[in-house]
């Protein structure tokens, strides 16, 4: 299968990736390589096989719903890039504009 | 250029422990030997990130406090156990980053549940090893802190993802080494090392603090010199978890002596298809052909089967998991822990510059092909197409194990190769996992054992038993190993 530009572009989105000369370009290469070898696939007759979605019988396996496992508000900070001490803090979401659109 | 292999100091938990018991030993003396190991050749081969020199020192006197007040026998059945830890792997308060700029300095806030059942037995954790970005790649060169070497021929790669584990235990670093397996990420590098590496069935060990590749794939597992130690390590961190809802509740069977000194005389099969596969190095494929004639002569039934999927293992393989690995890597956005770019200026710009910067090639690959095989309008005939396969192994591998208690084969078709080699083509090295994804695939367990050398090179062998059927592997590779070494 070949890949265009315009695919890249769309798992550029999809994967918060953003891939720029060389790189874009052997990652393009790599991935119709990719493609190929799982591109084998398809010569097998699937048509009566359902889908395995669970590896184990061990499925549907609930715990009681009680609290436990929870980590204070001073830990899950801990490894944080920016934070007030209180909450994430992440770069303004809505910026300011000069002018209106 | 190839070096001679260092003779390990103690091949077993056993030898430790009479060592210890009859004050041959002291738990320092102990940690201080591999501590020394490692001063002497961490730097040539690149196998530790961290070592926890202090801390064992610290625990290795405690222990020996104990011992001489309460005896051995008082002690955990892990007692005299020097483990690493592969860099995925949550031990509280210490670093784990999984080889990856995206976790530089992050720190667990809690230990794996594997970690603290070795610990809660009295094993003393030296350190965290190297390994492949996120458990991705067969050779561990796909690391934030550079590759690992072979021990055995330092321009040879150690195989992967756990090559700094392998080597750990190769190059006598520690005795053993808690490693994860997603398609062969145990046994192969322990193949390529000359050691013995084990994976449990998938659901056996909970991977509660792991940190997750392909989360249907994904098994903690062991590296060691002896099929004894890997049973021992098994016994310890197995059973329910609450915090891992695909743990089994199945009990593992209790290991007992007299089923180590006893041969079982096992039903064997091996693929037609797999040893004469055209990408099976010739060599490989003859010293295996000896092996499985001198299982023969030991009295154990081999056969020959049909095995018609070979071809299409790697394939369902490579877009399962990498449908697995660009969702759970989703998680990685420079927002709640980690590493941000410190450029990024706006919240997009916080998860595509850090994503962009964090990330290594062979990782992007995998999460850009994850993303492909699972979006609108390609999900049916790449992803759906792959679960089907997998089922369709499932079925026959059960079908197998109803006529057979193992399957064998190489570990790998092909020699530890040149640090580089593999470069050129990514698929190249995916290929090269054709033995070892059949397990993950199909949650088998399974075990990689030294078969021999070719020109000085380590090749292993591969048995594989029917799910939660690892007593009788382990006990059987005991069997085969203990007379190997006689």
């Amino acid at each position: 299968m070949h890949i265009d530009d315009k695919l890249i572009s769309r798992l550029e989105l999809l994967t918060r990736l953003r891939l720029r000369g060389s790189e874009r370009e052997r990652l393009r290469a790599d991935l119709e390589k990719m493609l190929s070898m799982v591109d084998k696939l398809s010569e097998l007759d699937l048509s009566e096989v359902m889908p395995l979605t669970h590896i184990t019988d061990v499925w549907n396996n609930w715990r009681a719903d009680e609290v436990c496992g929870q980590l204070s508000r001073e830990e899950a900070l801990r490894n944080a890039p920016d934070t007030d001490g209180i909450f994430f803090r992440v770069p303004k979401v809505i910026q300011s504009k000069s002018k209106s659109t | 250029m190839s070096t001679t292999a260092v003779r390990p100091r103690f091949r077993s938990l056993r030898q430790v422990r009479h060592a210890l018991d009859t004050g041959q030993l002291t738990f320092e003396q102990l940690v201080q030997y591999y501590l020394h190991r490692i001063a002497t050749d961490n730097k040539r081969l690149n196998v530790f990130i961290e070592v926890f020199a202090d801390e064992a020192l610290r625990r290795a006197r405690q222990l020996d406090d104990r011992l001489q007040h309460e005896g051995l026998s008082a002690l955990g059945p892990l007692a005299g156990m020097v483990v690493s830890l592969k860099d995925v792997l949550c031990f509280k308060d210490h670093q784990v980053t999984a080889a990856s700029r995206i976790l530089d300095g992050f720190h667990s806030l809690f230990s794996a549940t594997a970690v603290s059942r070795v610990l809660d037995a009295d094993a003393i954790i030296i350190g965290r090893v190297n390994c492949d970005e996120f458990a991705m790649g067969s050779s561990t060169e796909y690391s934030y802190y550079g590759p690992t070497h072979n021990a055995l021929d330092p321009e040879r790669v150690p195989g992967g993802s756990s090559g700094g584990s392998a080597v750990a235990v190769q190059a006598d670093m520690c005795l053993a080494s808690i490693g994860s397996d997603t398609g062969g990420s145990v046994r192969q590098p322990a193949a390529f090392c000359g050691v013995v590496g084990f994976k449990p069935s998938y659901g056996r060990i909970s991977r509660h603090g792991l940190l997750a590749y392909a989360s249907s794939f994904d098994q903690i597992g062991t590296l060691t010199h002896s099929a004894i130690d890997a049973a021992s390590l098994l016994s310890v961190m197995a059973g329910p978890d609450a915090y891992d809802a695909t743990c089994s509740p199945q009990p593992l069977p209790t290991f007992s002596d007299e089923a180590w000194a006893s041969v079982p005389q096992a039903r064997i099969a091996w693929f037609a298809e797999a040893l004469d596969h055209p990408g099976l190095d010739p060599r490989i494929a003859q010293l295996t052909r000896q092996y499985l004639e001198g299982l023969r002569q030991k009295g154990h039934q081999l056969e020959a089967v049909s095995f018609d999927l070979i071809d299409y293992v790697v394939p369902a393989y490579y877009v399962l998991t990498t449908a697995e690995a660009s969702s759970n890597l989703s998680r990685y956005d420079g927002v709640r822990f980690g590493w941000r770019h410190p450029q990024a200026r706006s919240p997009e710009e916080v998860y595509t510059m850090t994503r962009t910067a964090g990330f290594g090639a062979e990782v992007k690959r995998r999460i850009m092909l994850g993303a492909f095989v699972l979006s609108a309008g390609y999900y049916d005939a790449y992803y759906g197409r792959a679960q089907k396969v997998r089922h369709l192994i499932v079925q026959r591998m059960a079908a197998l194990f109803e006529r057979y208690d193992f399957i064998v084969m190489p570990t790998s078709p092909v020699l530890p190769w040149h640090l580089g080699q593999m470069n050129e083509d990514p698929t190249q090295m995916y290929l090269a996992d054709i033995y070892t994804v059949l397990a993950n695939l199909a949650g088998l367990p399974a075990i990689s054992l030294p078969a021999g050398q070719v020109e000085g090179l380590p090749i292993g062998v591969q048995f594989m038993a029917a799910p939660f059927r690892e007593k009788p592997l382990l006990e059987f590779a005991h069997s085969i190993l203990d007379r190997e070494n006689a």
